[in-house]
């Protein structure tokens, strides 16, 4: 057993774990952080990203399957559960997700917002092929990909507008608090987005 | 008659469900944790047929933390076997099931042994203590080599690789005329061999189950789509009492048919928590979920399409060899089957014959696939038609408009004998030429042919019809299957107003909490965010058929919209008394009933709600309750329809295959959630694109399966996929008050041929006329090379 300290979405967590004991497991069984998901085990699906602070304490996105909790001693990690801000605002990326439809059983979800993050914080303004070639490490069987592209595009050009980086703030243990049934989603109007109508 | 506003339905509402999914509050059943939880690892068999010699787990049984190991021999009497709901002839070889094998392993990654343990991490690891010897048997691999005389047999004791033969013919059935004399006297006779490759259906969410044993019923929590059948089979396979059973599908991460199934590993994990009187849990990897969850399509497809020198169909014959794999799942019979009414497809036929017989290999077993026979049966249809259109001279979409059914021609009853509702062929197929610039690129392809560019252009065109919404319970009986096709809703009205959804249909990805509350908003005048829909729990949901086969709106919509007509009905004499009238002469709008011709005078719903939760002054007689039920019983399928084109670049001297326009023009009738239906038809393009250019479960001579992880088994990335271009037409379905039809299924059925099409088609100066799935470059290059493919 190795002890280690790791501050998950704003809060510090000192574990004794297993030198092979996995992040992504240790996040799920040790932490309860189960919005974070494990598709494969070959590194292949992306659906366990979370960002997590390099040397420079700058957040980068990891496959956490790919990652040894030991690894993550003495890191800042940013799971999806973190990454709405205060009063429990979505992030942009979030927002434009559910905006544009772009999940559907949602199992991939958390790995594919994560790593748009990533993605945005590197590329603030990326084209259509960037994005897809950015997220390549992330699979989804549900959606296509063509609703992520929209959203990961919409999310960009919203925190352009916003005059912010698409880079998350440090969770605050309070935004992580609202996310409860009654601090979901705010309640709109019936939308009027422009979608394919039928031809008369 | 109720006269509603038609506010929600057809809006593209955001989905309620995305709340809980974008934040990482979501309840998969691999979140799930009780107290004295144990985990529990299976053994599998790497070898694909094998006598099981010797088991000893009793090593496994010492080491630190490990509760229990067992194998098949050891619950030999009380696993139980699987089941098969379709037995789809009277005389189908069905062979024994058990959920670990018991003396014989008959494919790679069947469950042997298992252990249970404190953790996941010990109860892997002890897995290396379990011994077994196999004495290997011979490997049945190939489908016709299966059926030849004296061939090797995966049941030995069974005598024959042969499950069934499945026959319909259109001059037997009298729905037709007999198809040898139209073959016959033929002006045309193209015949076709095609294969369907093997897939996987690759849920994002491997599949996970907990059987906690400590309460007063069992409850089952597991990634499925069929909750309610799932309870239903556990209670009759195990013995347990269907009482004494509950089962919860929470969050479930996409399914696609791979997870309608009874599995081995619910069945193991309940044996294991009965024996040890304590909550288990198992999760797949996904390398386990690639060798053991059921593949779908596997068929060799042999076609004989017979017609006039002017493109008229005169007849088709089709004779299948389809894959049942080692066993036969909860609907492996009759996936090919459901295809049988599907390769007359949107064509007038005269005569039909099809004959499928089902084979036994030493190979993990198939089952449905999202769109389960139907886009097999589209496939070979819609590519044969492109060989027809060469054949006698016609461009493909001219040869199949000859053929079509018309649109005042509806209701038509096929050769099939099915009865089509509705549909315009015409009107989507002009739609998707003008979408696609059909002659622009036609032209640009006859410039690129003239001048001899090594980049080719082709166009695929794909005309589908699909049936949706299984089923009429009559006719799936007269099918042999073994339950039925309605399906339930509740509405619980809750004294402030607010409403309650119980749905029978079990979403996992469909955004059944949206759209359901789209038409309760509308019907019950209520808001959007006032109702909740509640699913996927036998103790709220006892009753319900779940969700596959695009049935839950065909279907499912029904009941709810029947269920909220009986609460409205329910609602209006304690209106009436409140307002001192006659209910007689109340129409409700907008959630009041208001007096005619006195708009200013009027109780809402939820006046009505609280007046029976008070109950202080109603009607004489009138229960005090706005609660309804309904279950509802299709009397048809109902049958989207479309029309996709795919343009398609290939690189004759790389193979490299770039798609570079993908038109989709689908008619569902109408259209409760446009923006869940585009997220369908995008989601299932895309599996379909996936089987024609990179899907492939491909097994070595030995019988192991060389696709098992995601390296292998390659699902399209985003980088490998397109945007593609939606719209449609609309075609309201005559037997639903909504008029919608299903769109669970529709691009996967669609999209395969519409790819296929167009590489055969850029690739027709080089004398090539077939190219197997996937179509890879390295195959694409061949035929480009002359090399056949
Ligand atoms: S779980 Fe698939 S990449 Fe980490
Ligand atoms: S939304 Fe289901 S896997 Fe992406």
């Amino acid at each position: 057993m190795t002890r280690i300290s790791v501050t998950v979405d704003g809060v510090r967590y000192d574990d004794d774990v297993e030198p092979r004991t996995l992040l992504v497991h240790h996040l799920r069984e040790q932490l309860g952080k189960v919005g974070t998901v494990v598709g494969c085990d070959t590194s292949n699906c992306g659906a366990c990203t979370v960002l997590m602070s390099d040397p420079d304490g700058r957040l980068v996105g990891v496959k956490s399957c790919s990652v040894l909790a030991v690894q993550a001693d003495g890191r800042e990690i940013t799971t999806i559960e973190g990454l709405a801000g205060p009063g429990n605002t979505l992030h942009p990326v979030q927002r434009a997700f559910h905006e544009r439809h772009a999940l559907q059983c949602g199992f991939c979800t958390p790995g594919m917002i994560m790593a748009a993050v990533d993605l945005l914080s590197e590329n603030p303004d990326p084209t259509d092929d960037e994005i897809r070639e950015g997220l390549e490490g992330n699979l989804c069987r549900c959606t296509g990909y063509q609703n992520i592209v929209r959203a990961v595009r919409d999310a960009a050009a919203a925190a352009r507008e916003a005059g912010t980086s698409a880079e998350p703030e440090p969770p605050t243990v309070e935004a992580v608090d609202a996310a409860t049934p009654d601090g979901g989603l705010p309640s709109e109007g019936t939308p009027d987005e422009a979608v394919p109508q039928p031809v008369p | 008659m109720t006269v509603t506003e038609e506010r929600e339905v057809g809006s593209p509402r955001r989905r309620k469900e995305d709340a809980r999914l974008i934040t990482g509050r979501t309840m998969w059943t691999e979140n799930v944790v009780l107290p004295g939880m144990l985990h529990l690892a299976i053994l599998r068999s790497p070898v694909a047929h094998a006598r099981i010699t010797h088991v000893d787990t009793s090593a496994a049984r010492e080491l630190s933390g490990v509760v229990d190991a067992f194998s098949g021999r050891d619950v030999a009497d009380i696993q139980g076997g699987l089941p098969c709901a379709w037995p789809v002839t009277e005389d189908m070889v069905h062979p024994d099931h058990p959920p670990l094998a018991v003396d014989e392993v008959r494919h790679v990654g069947e469950p042997v042994a298992v252990v249970v343990a404190r953790s996941r991490a010990a109860a892997l690891d002890a897995l290396a203590a379990v011994e077994v010897d196999y004495e290997a048997l011979p490997v049945v691999l190939d489908l016709e080599a299966a059926l030849a005389d004296g061939a090797d047999l995966v049941h030995a004791d069974k005598g024959t690789n042969r499950s069934y033969t499945w026959v319909f013919d259109s001059g037997e059935a009298g729905t037709g005329e007999a198809v040898d004399a139209a073959l016959d006297g033929a002006e045309v006779v193209i015949k076709r061999r095609y294969r369907q490759q093997r897939l996987i259906p690759a849920f994002m969410e491997p599949r996970s189950v907990v059987v906690d044993p400590t309460g007063d019923q069992y409850t089952i929590w597991s990634a499925t789509q069929i909750p309610h059948i799932l309870r239903f089979l556990v209670s009759a396979i195990t013995g347990t009492p269907e009482h004494k059973v509950r089962v919860v599908a929470p969050d479930v991460g996409g399914g696609f048919g791979g997870k309608l199934q009874v599995t081995p590993e619910e069945l193991i994990a309940f044996v294991a928590a009965k024996r040890l009187g304590k909550p288990v849990k198992y999760t797949e990897s996904r390398s386990d979920s690639l060798v053991s969850a059921h593949h779908g399509r596997d068929m060799i497809q042999d076609i004989e399409l017979a017609a006039r020198r002017d493109g008229t169909i005169t007849g088709l014959r089709v004779k299948l060899l389809a894959n049942m794999g080692a066993y036969l799942g909860l609907v492996t019979p009759g996936v090919p089957i459901l295809g049988a009414f599907m390769y007359n497809a949107i064509y007038k036929i005269p005569a039909y014959r099809f004959e499928c017989t089902g084979v036994f290999t030493n190979t993990t077993f198939t089952d449905a696939y999202r769109g389960a026979g139907r886009p097999e049966a589209t496939y070979a249809i819609e590519r044969i038609m492109d060989e027809l259109a060469v054949e006698v001279g016609l461009d493909p979409v001219e040869v199949r408009r000859r053929n079509w059914i018309n649109a005042d021609e509806f209701p038509y009853t096929t050769v099939a004998g099915l009865t089509y509702d509705s549909g315009d062929y015409e009107a989507a197929t002009t739609r998707a030429l003008e979408l696609l610039g059909y002659d622009e690129l036609r032209r640009e392809q006859a410039q690129r042919r003239d001048s001899g560019d090594t980049v080719q252009l082709g166009i695929g065109v794909s005309t589908y019809t699909e049936m949706c919404g299984l089923a009429p319970s009559r006719v799936l009986g007269s099918l042999r299957y073994g339950a039925g096709g309605w399906e339930t809703a509740s509405i619980r009205m809750l004294p402030t107003g607010k409403v309650e959804v119980v749905t029978g249909t079990s979403p996992h990805g469909q955004g059944h909490e949206t759209a359901w509350s789209q038409i309760v908003a509308d019907q019950l005048g209520v808001a959007f965010d006032d109702v909740e829909v509640l699913h996927g729990d036998t103790r709220t949901s006892y009753k319900g058929l779940d969700t596959y086969g695009s049935r839950s709106l065909a279907v499912g919509g029904i009941a709810l919209y029947n269920a909220c007509q009986k609460v409205v009905d329910k609602a209006k004499p304690i209106a009436a008394h409140m307002l001192e009238c006659d209910p007689a002469d109340l129409e409700f709008t907008g959630g009041q009933f208001r007096v005619r011709g006195n708009p200013d005078n009027g109780k809402s719903l939820a006046d009505c709600a609280l007046a029976v939760f008070a109950a202080h002054d109603l009607p004489d007689g009138v229960e005090p309750t706005l609660d309804a039920d309904a279950v509802y019983d299709p009397v048809n399928f109902s049958f989207p329809h479309g029309t996709h084109l795919c343009a398609a670049e290939v690189d004759t001297q790389t193979g490299r295959v770039a798609i570079r326009k993908y038109v989709a023009v689908d008619d569902i009738g109408r259209v409760i959630n446009p923006l869940i239906v585009e997220g369908q038809v995008h989601g299932g393009v895309a599996q379909g694109v996936a089987q024609a250019l990179f899907e492939d479960a491909v097994y070595d001579a030995d019988g192991n399966l060389l696709s098992g992880t995601f390296v292998d088994y390659t699902l399209p990335s985003p980088a490998d996929l397109v945007d593609i271009v939606t719209d449609r037409t609309e075609s309201p379905a005559p037997d639903h008050p909504l008029g919608t039809k299903g769109v669970g299924e529709a691009g996967t059925i669609a999209s395969t041929p519409a790819v296929v099409n167009a590489i055969v088609d850029a690739l027709r100066p080089y004398g090539v006329n077939d190219i197997q799935m996937p179509c890879t470059p390295e195959r694409v290059w061949r035929a480009a090379q002359g090399g056949g493919a």
